[in-house]
């Protein structure tokens, strides 16, 4: 399935896509609606999980805040079906919260609250046939990871199996803020690129506007997290959260 | 299923395989690959089993508890893993991983610890082999195991505090994970128990197995019951691989508040399917219990594979059972074991005489660890 969540893009408009932790705020749904005012082509959906192995010290920090304030699965996605937000959404989360629910019952929950992807960072090509085909029937893109190191053989089946876009992690370490972007970044969309037709989005140290242009001459796009999750996690209120989602959408072009 | 070979794909039934970020994925093949090759080299085999000898101490004992079965009206032996060198069955596997370490050319181990036993070992190994090692370890077993901290900046090793989440294993695991991922060149995880991606079930089960294969040669008679604690589940695992194709019944004791085969339900954590303690939703809930090594709410997949198709048992002892039994073992016996294996004990102590374990039963339970670690906590220090 090459089912594309985003346009591909060779010259211009890049694809800009923020992270937000579900239930981080009381009215957390406001930053979803200010992130497609500000600019967003699609929004990922942190789903909070208890161990969150992928994730560096601040998606950790709001994972945790979210949870300690009593956000669930439930209440997040009921949150989800009570706003309309104009840009696809995709959620992020880790196999356990997938596999407790069962995979066709959690696509389908997902579906029902408008989400149109899916992203389960633990669960690599290898094993994620069970959640392929639940995503499958409930008309849920299927977004696999690709990293520095993904040899060329699974390369081919990742973007063999992927839909919505292909997420290239742009570093190898875990979701954080990092000085520059990190030189593996290019030969990595550049591999993704000629493997596939999906768009192919770099994420992981898109830390602000000058990495986001950075990875936006060499992706179609960018996932920028950690770096709005450390501002919600310090108090910016949506409109405040729109200025530097403006800002990241004016550099990436 | 046998349980000598590699599980394909890392499989043991439902449970098992490599649920880890496609970062990891490269860096478990390799380890895996570099298993596969090691285990069936002779070279390898020989001077895992020359340091196992002349290094670590073993064969292990297998001692009657000659008092103790005389005052519970059955025939006790313990494997006394508390002989080997730094206290615990941990180091047969951090031995086997650090030769494999070092043959794959890794110049550093990353390890996660909860009592610190398996982070004494570790430290052990990196100072044996030339290797650098860090070890991530709950804040909270910081406290209440700071002997082994102790040990282990004495043997050259970096303890790194684990301050997320419950403070303990399952948050120190996650960290060494973490720390991995960023360093998969140069760094080799050793996990120290069964669970986690493949091939970590299956390669530290086979680094352990040489416990279950010497109790049966050492055994006078073919036990009625094999017994072990369970957390994660490595000294069992080791125990019970010498016995499973025995008619012995292979008993898991788990912490009353870490007993994810008792409690727990399928679930993904650390990298492998298998039985977890979670809420409702799927999130991983925090274990409780005053032994550290065992304050984890996850388990080795092969135990939840024996326990699915009813080869192995589980039972919990409580905190209280465990400290009583760390005292009945030593005024019996002279041997003061850890808060761990005292699970083992503890079980024995309750069940022995009722229908659960028959009088007259020949029971070899595995002595996992030695308690020097633990005599703050039972003077009544942190718990």
């Amino acid at each position: 399935m090459t089912t594309s969540l985003l346009p591909r893009v060779v010259h211009g408009r890049k694809a800009l896509v923020p992270y937000v932790t579900g239930g981080i705020t009381a009215g957390w749904t406001d930053y979803l609606l200010a992130a497609e005012a500000a600019g967003a082509d699609a929004i990922e959906i942190g789903l909070p999980f208890s161990d969150p192995m992928l994730d560096g010290p601040t998606i950790q920090e709001a994972s945790d805040r979210a949870l300690a304030r009593g956000a669930t699965v439930a209440s997040i996605l009921a949150d989800l079906s009570a706003v309309t937000v104009g840009v696809p959404l995709v959620v992020m989360t880790y196999a356990n919260l997938v596999m407790r629910a069962g995979p066709t019952v959690f696509c389908a929950r997902l579906a029902e609250a408008g989400v149109a992807g899916l992203l389960v960072s633990d669960l690599p090509v290898d094993e994620v046939a069970e959640v392929e085909l639940a995503a499958a029937e409930a008309g849920l893109a299927l977004i696999l990871l690709v990293a520095p190191v993904t040899t060329d053989e699974r390369l081919a089946e990742i973007a063999r199996r992927a839909s919505g876009y292909l997420y290239a992690v742009s570093v190898m370490g875990t979701t954080g803020e990092r000085a520059g972007l990190a030189d593996s970044a290019g030969v990595l969309a550049a591999r993704v690129r000629a493997a596939s037709d999906l768009p192919v989005l770099l994420g992981f140290g898109i830390s602000g506007p000058a990495q986001a242009a950075a990875a936006g001459r060499v992706a179609d796009g960018v996932v920028v997290g950690a770096a709005l999750m450390r501002r919600i996690l310090d108090g910016a209120t949506p409109d405040e959260l729109a200025v530097d989602i403006a800002a990241l959408r004016s550099a990436l072009g | 299923m046998s349980l000598m070979t590699e599980p394909a794909g890392g499989r043991f039934g439902d449970f098992g395989g490599r649920c880890v970020p496609e970062s990891l994925v490269p860096a478990c093949a390799a380890v895996a690959a570099a298993f596969r090759a090691a285990w069936a080299d002779k070279t390898f085999r020989d001077e895992l089993d020359d340091l196992l000898a002349v290094y670590a101490g073993r064969p292990t004992p297998l001692t009657p508890a000659q008092n103790l079965s005389a005052q519970l009206g059955i025939s006790l032996w313990l494997k006394r893993e508390d002989l080997a060198h730094t206290g615990s069955h941990k180091i047969n596997n951090v031995l086997g991983q650090g030769l494999l370490a070092r043959r794959m050319g890794r110049t550093r181990l990353i390890a996660e610890t909860g009592a610190g036993q398996h982070g004494v070992a570790t430290a052990t190994a990196a100072a044996l082999l030339g290797l650098s090692a860090t070890v991530y370890m709950g804040t909270r077993d910081m406290e209440r195991q700071r002997l082994n901290v102790h040990r282990m900046e004495m043997l050259g090793a970096t303890v790194v505090p684990v301050t997320s989440g419950s403070r303990t294993l399952k948050d120190a695991t996650n960290e060494a994970m973490r720390a991995w991922v960023a360093d998969t060149e140069q760094a080799h995880f050793l996990l120290g128990s069964v669970g986690g991606p493949h091939p970590y079930p299956w390669m530290v089960r086979e680094f352990q197995r040489v416990i279950g294969s010497e109790a049966r040669r050492q055994a006078p008679v073919t036990p009625d019951v094999v017994v072990a604690c369970v957390g994660g589940g490595s000294n069992a695992a080791g125990t019970f691989a010498g016995f499973v194709d025995t008619p012995a019944r292979l008993v898991g004791v788990e912490a009353a508040g870490g007993a994810a085969m008792t409690n727990g339900a399928p679930g993904v954590v650390h990298g492998a399917r298998s039985m977890v303690l979670q809420d409702e939703e799927g999130q991983v809930a925090e274990a409780e219990s005053i032994a550290a090594g065992l304050d984890y709410p996850g388990v080795g997949p092969e135990h939840a594979y024996l326990g699915a198709v009813g080869r192995s048992e589980y039972r919990t002892v409580t905190d209280d059972e465990v400290v009583a039994a760390v005292r009945r073992l030593a005024r019996t016996e002279g041997i003061i074991c850890a808060l761990e294996s005292a699970h083992a004990v503890a079980w024995v102590l309750r069940a022995a005489g009722t229908a659960d374990l028959p009088a007259g039963s020949a029971v070899l339970l595995t002595l996992s660890g030695r308690g020097d670690k633990d005599m703050h906590t039972l003077i009544g220090g942190t718990a």
